[in-house]
């Protein structure tokens, strides 16, 4: 079975939006949400700025009851619950409020590492020998399947409800197996997603390694570079985005707004094999990934008029730009429009998949494709390969057709999937 | 402090745990917290956590053990404030 499946519901919890309206229209006007951050500065980080949604406390409000807000302590689960539940509301759906779940709907909701700071809790509870100062709800919040089993419930779901993790591809990944999912009957109408809490120890391991850039703590707008010749590496983030896949079928019976269709895409790893490393890409992978998600789509090449990158701002963007150029065979002024959104949210780990995806499809909403910021200094590894013209530093009114959207993680392995403006027949 | 101080400390604590179709109202001398209640069973340590700040008591796996009612929990920390 091979049906067609269309996105119809959208949810966001970003460093530069929370809530649609407000991300749409930071990334028109490449608003950034990265700014300094006092505690980090305070624990001696060498990167003191990071992305970080602002969520206010009556919001919070509007997505917990008290008894659900009592000891919540797991950012990740806030941003998660904010952009799922808005996500699934945005599609028109409601809660459960039946007797039996809903049978043909599942949630697919990634993350990376899920309420660290609840576990600090915990750990510093146990180890002063007071295990029973827990309460209920310190394994539910720290428990990798804890936001999936969160919204499964606010939701009534009764498919698969699950949650994957796969570093930097966690988002994307979602995606496409919840499209594989009902494109192969097995369900009507999924939520995916991701998530990643906030925070010095999600990111201190990062400042460690010495990946971040240091020379922007008093400059945060300007630290995140993807494709500059300054980019000196990704700046952290966090928050959540949510999509909501629907069998076309589904979409069309109950009048859904769609805002594109899924076609398909594909995952693989390098192995760690060739130039691949735990931290580094195998490009054979990376451009077999590629190619595949492309013919999996069931278009050309060709087709191909937009791409959303991975684009962390390190020195492998231009790698990944001749990725890119290798896999689509087309280069200079033919090369499609490409756009990373690390500029403005920062790499947000396990979510920036789901962001980046919910801002790629906003783009057909739209009818535009939206600005890079921070790369007036095009990297020349990359002007070598593609016009400068195919890197917007302004907001484009091009209504896109088919995009391509990648993202690359730690464990060298590959993510892509491809979008196209759905159009009523 | 008066029995009726502590009942309302005691309610104070409960309410948050009520299930959607169980009213503050509803709550009696002799409620079960599960079985009148409808409190899920998962937050029962939650209760005892609460009640330990409240009153600034301890209570141990036998007295959580005996805590099934509103009565139950009225005496557990009568004893336990008489033992301070």
């Amino acid at each position: 079975m091979n049906r067609r499946v269309v996105i119809t519901g959208l949810g966001v919890c970003a460093p530069n939006g929370v809530g649609l309206a407000d991300f749409t229209q930071s990334l028109l006007d490449g608003k950034s949400g990265i700014r300094h951050q006092p505690n980090l500065e305070k624990l001696g980080f060498g990167c003191q700025v990071a992305g970080e949604p602002l969520v206010k406390d009556n919001l919070i409000d509007d997505y917990f009851t008290p008894l659900e807000r009592r000891g919540l302590n797991a950012t990740g689960i806030v941003y998660g619950v904010i952009a799922g539940v808005d996500a699934w509301k945005d599609a028109g759906l409601e809660k459960n409020t039946s007797n039996e779940p809903f049978w043909d709907r599942g949630i697919i909701f990634g993350t990376g590492i899920l309420g660290v700071d609840k576990f600090r809790e915990a750990i510093h509870l146990i180890d002063e020998g007071n295990v029973r100062r827990l309460g209920s709800t310190s394994v539910i919040q720290t428990m990798a399947s804890g936001i999936s089993a969160y919204l499964g419930g606010l939701l009534g779901c009764g498919n698969q409800v699950t949650t994957n993790s796969a570093a930097c591809t966690t988002g994307t990944e979602g995606i496409i197996m919840a499209y594989e999912r009902i494109s192969q009957g097995k369900a009507e109408i999924m939520l995916t997603g991701s998530c990643s809490d906030s925070g010095p120890y999600v990111w201190g391991g990062f400042d460690a390694m010495r990946i971040l850039p240091r020379g922007y703590n008093d400059n945060p707008t300007k630290a995140s570079r993807p494709m500059s010749a300054t980019a000196s590496g990704f700046i952290p983030g966090s928050g959540a985005g949510a999509l909501v896949l629907e069998s076309l079928d589904s979409a069309l019976n109950r009048g859904a707004y769609i805002y594109a269709e899924v076609l398909g895409g594909e995952i693989n790893s390098g192995g760690q094999m060739g130039e691949g490393s735990m931290t580094a890409p195998n490009s054979i992978a990376v451009q077999r990934c590629i190619r595949n998600a492309v013919s999996n789509a069931g278009v050309h090449l060709s087709d191909i008029d937009v791409i959303n990158g991975h684009l962390t701002a390190t020195a492998k963007d231009g790698l990944e730009i001749e990725n890119w150029s290798k896999s689509l065979e087309r280069a200079g002024v033919d090369f499609p429009y490409i756009n990373s959104f690390k500029s403005t949210v920062g790499h947000c780990l396990a979510a920036a998949g789901s962001i980046e995806s919910v801002a790629t499809i906003l783009q057909f909403k739209e009818k535009v494709v939206f600005k890079n910021v921070n790369c007036e200094d095009v990297h020349p590894e990359i002007t070598n390969l593609i016009s400068e013209t195919r890197v917007p530093r302004e907001t484009l009114n091009h209504a896109p057709k088919v995009i391509a959207k990648a993202s690359f993680g730690f464990g060298d392995v590959n993510a892509c999937v491809v979008f196209k403006a759905f159009v009523e027949e | 402090m008066q029995e009726e101080e502590k009942y309302q400390k005691l309610k104070d604590i409960i309410k948050i745990y009520l299930p959607e179709d169980v009213a503050i109202t509803d709550v009696e001398k002799d409620s079960h917290f599960m079985n009148n209640l409808n409190i899920n069973s998962a937050n029962l340590v939650d209760i005892v956590l609460d009640v330990e700040d409240a009153f600034d008591i301890r209570l141990e796996n036998d007295d959580m053990d005996q805590m099934q009612t509103v009565n139950d929990a009225m005496a557990i920390i009568d004893a336990k404030l008489k033992e301070k």
